[in-house]
């Protein structure tokens, strides 16, 4: 009686979750998720073992321009791996990851490296490097491969962080040791924001933060889907994050996709496994 | 279903162990060429360079220095037990000298140098990978190998060298010492006797001694030997905080074998080709 009640509950509130977020999304005015033409990101009957491990089974998804796509699942499930494929961090084993039309899985490093430029990546836990400063991590990008005089570079870092909702004159010299968790995650946005990549990947970008920031964090994703028009594919096992900004979600079990869709499909899914998941 | 090598027959397991140990060597000597390559091809990392060389370098300055006083202060006095029985203590200088350039000073720096900054060395690129920065560099378009274990790589064989001199010259300062101080000899006496272990070997374009090119040629390949191993046990690390200190230590001790290891095989080559 409980659990049904637990259930009912939830569902009510993501159903909420989720008439805030498109509300916030048609207020901003945000561009819909093009799905006229050919997909930005299209993985095709993707294989992936580890051994004898089988990590992912024949996997298949697109990502349209201008859609947050979220990737549920349990831990250990793959879903991290599948950003990791997408970057081209490793190979897999058979299938097509197309980015752009182009196959991840068999481009040479210097193509990976052109199509990585269009792509930028949310660790979970920031992955922000220790020894250098928030000004220096966020400006790492342009000091690797960009030729600007420095005043650019600092206008761009300025207009990075804000855009995360950080105060560059606060945070700049700060160390990351020296930040709390949605700080770093916020600069590892900004960090990810800074050479205006379509693609941004995430993963897990809310675990380990309290609720209040977990949303803060959510409605950041919302904003730069509305503003700046990115494409993101997001790794999360938090539904009801994934329920807020998500234009569609996929479910991953067992090395499958067992379930992709809209979260209102997601909600009225009938599958045992979909309705355990979301319970 | 995973194969567990502990269900596996002693051959299998053999067999099992040389495959991950060839797979393991392959991957060492590609990490070595991808740093020699790197070292000589763009982009160069001069800031990062710099920060090690005055990490590995500079940083290790006190450390050799305290080696080679107490090295050589204690070469001193124990020859000079043995040595004064036959009134022979005048020769101290010839033992200090020829031990610590030929072999004490640079195994003892390179071992010191693999303690304290070859540790270092994988317990940050270890934590670099948990972490995910070392994707973090892949992901943003640079390579780690250059990035990382170049400007480590380079700092290294400029490092240790240099060091080696350091010691070489403290460790002859010190038998300098408990030559003067505890057995009564001369400055003058001394000095002469280091130099002429020294030139005993003959010299190379007529003023280098041998004894110091085989002395300072044996800091570059240890120079490599540290830089390479503690870089790739760093980069190979898995398995959190826990995978970090394996890593550290691991790095500590395989650099420490390949370089007693390595001294064998040079002293050996040094001799056939200059000293017989």
């Amino acid at each position: 009686m409980s659990g049904t009640r637990d259930l009912l509950w939830d569902s009510g509130h993501l159903r909420l979750e989720r008439e805030e977020a498109r509300r916030l999304m048609e207020e901003g005015g945000a561009p819909s998720p093009q799905s006229s033409d050919d997909p930005l990101i299209s993985l095709k009957d993707l294989d992936l073992r580890f051994g004898d491990h089988v990590v992912l089974d024949g996997i298949s998804l697109d990502v349209w321009s201008g859609e947050t796509v979220c990737i549920l699942g349990g831990s250990g499930a793959g879903k991290s791996t599948i950003l990791r494929l997408i970057l081209g961090l490793i190979k897999p084993n058979g299938g097509q990851i197309l980015v752009r039309g182009r196959d991840v899985a068999t481009a040479s490093r210097e193509e990976l490296l052109e199509l990585r430029k269009d792509m930028g990546m949310v660790f979970q836990e920031a992955a922000l490097f220790d020894s250098l400063t928030v000004y220096d991590n966020v400006a790492f990008y342009l000091h690797e491969h960009e030729d600007l005089p420095e005043e650019e570079v600092a206008r761009r870092v300025d207009e990075s962080l804000r855009m995360v909702d950080l105060d560059p004159e606060q945070v700049e010299d700060l160390l990351p040791a020296e930040l709390s968790g949605g700080m770093k995650k916020r600069v590892g946005i900004a960090r990810a924001l800074i050479h205006q990549p379509s693609i941004l990947l995430y993963d897990e970008p809310t675990s380990g933060l309290d609720p209040i920031t977990t949303r803060t964090i959510d409605d950041l994703v919302l904003k730069l889907q509305r503003e700046l028009g990115v494409t993101s594919v997001v790794v999360t096992h938090d539904i009801r994050s994934a329920f807020r900004i998500g234009n569609r979600v996929a479910l991953l079990f067992g090395g499958e996709i067992v379930f992709q869709g809209t979260p209102e499909e997601m909600m009225e899914s009938g599958d045992g496994y979909v309705r355990e998941f979301l319970h | 279903m995973i194969v567990r090598k502990a269900a596996l027959t002693p051959v299998r397991y053999a067999g099992s162990s040389l495959r991950e140990l060839a797979w393991h060597t392959q991957r060492y000597f590609t990490l070595l060429w991808r740093s020699i390559h790197g070292t000589v091809t763009r982009p160069f990392y001069g800031k990062d360079l710099a920060v090690q060389l005055d990490s590995i370098g500079v940083g290790s300055i006190g450390i050799v220095i305290l080696t080679g006083l107490f090295t050589g202060m204690v070469l001193a006095l124990q020859s000079a037990v043995e040595m004064r029985q036959f009134g022979a203590t005048i020769y101290i200088g010839r033992l200090v000298g020829a031990s610590t350039v030929r072999e004490l000073g640079p195994v003892l720096t390179a071992l010191m140098v693999t303690g304290r900054a070859g540790s270092g060395i994988a317990a940050e690129l270890g934590a670099m990978r948990v972490t995910e920065q070392i994707d973090a560099l892949n992901t943003m378009g640079v390579d780690p190998v250059r990035k990382l274990v170049v400007p480590r790589f380079v700092a290294c064989l400029i490092a240790l060298p240099l060091l080696t001199i350091i010691t070489d010259l403290v460790a002859i300062f010190g038998g300098l010492l408990i030559a003067v101080v505890k057995l009564d000899l001369t400055f003058d006496l001394y000095m002469r006797s280091v130099y002429s272990t020294l030139a005993q070997n003959g010299f190379l374009l007529r003023y280098i001694p041998i004894d110091f090119v085989s002395g300072l040629s044996k800091p570059l390949f240890f120079g490599a030997i540290i830089a390479i191993t503690s870089c790739y046990y760093g980069l190979s690390t898995r398995g959190g905080t826990e995978g970090v200190g394996r890593a550290a230590t691991g790095a500590v001790v395989t650099s420490s074998i390949f370089i007693l290891a390595t001294d064998y095989f040079l002293t050996q080559l040094i001799i056939g080709l200059f000293i017989e």
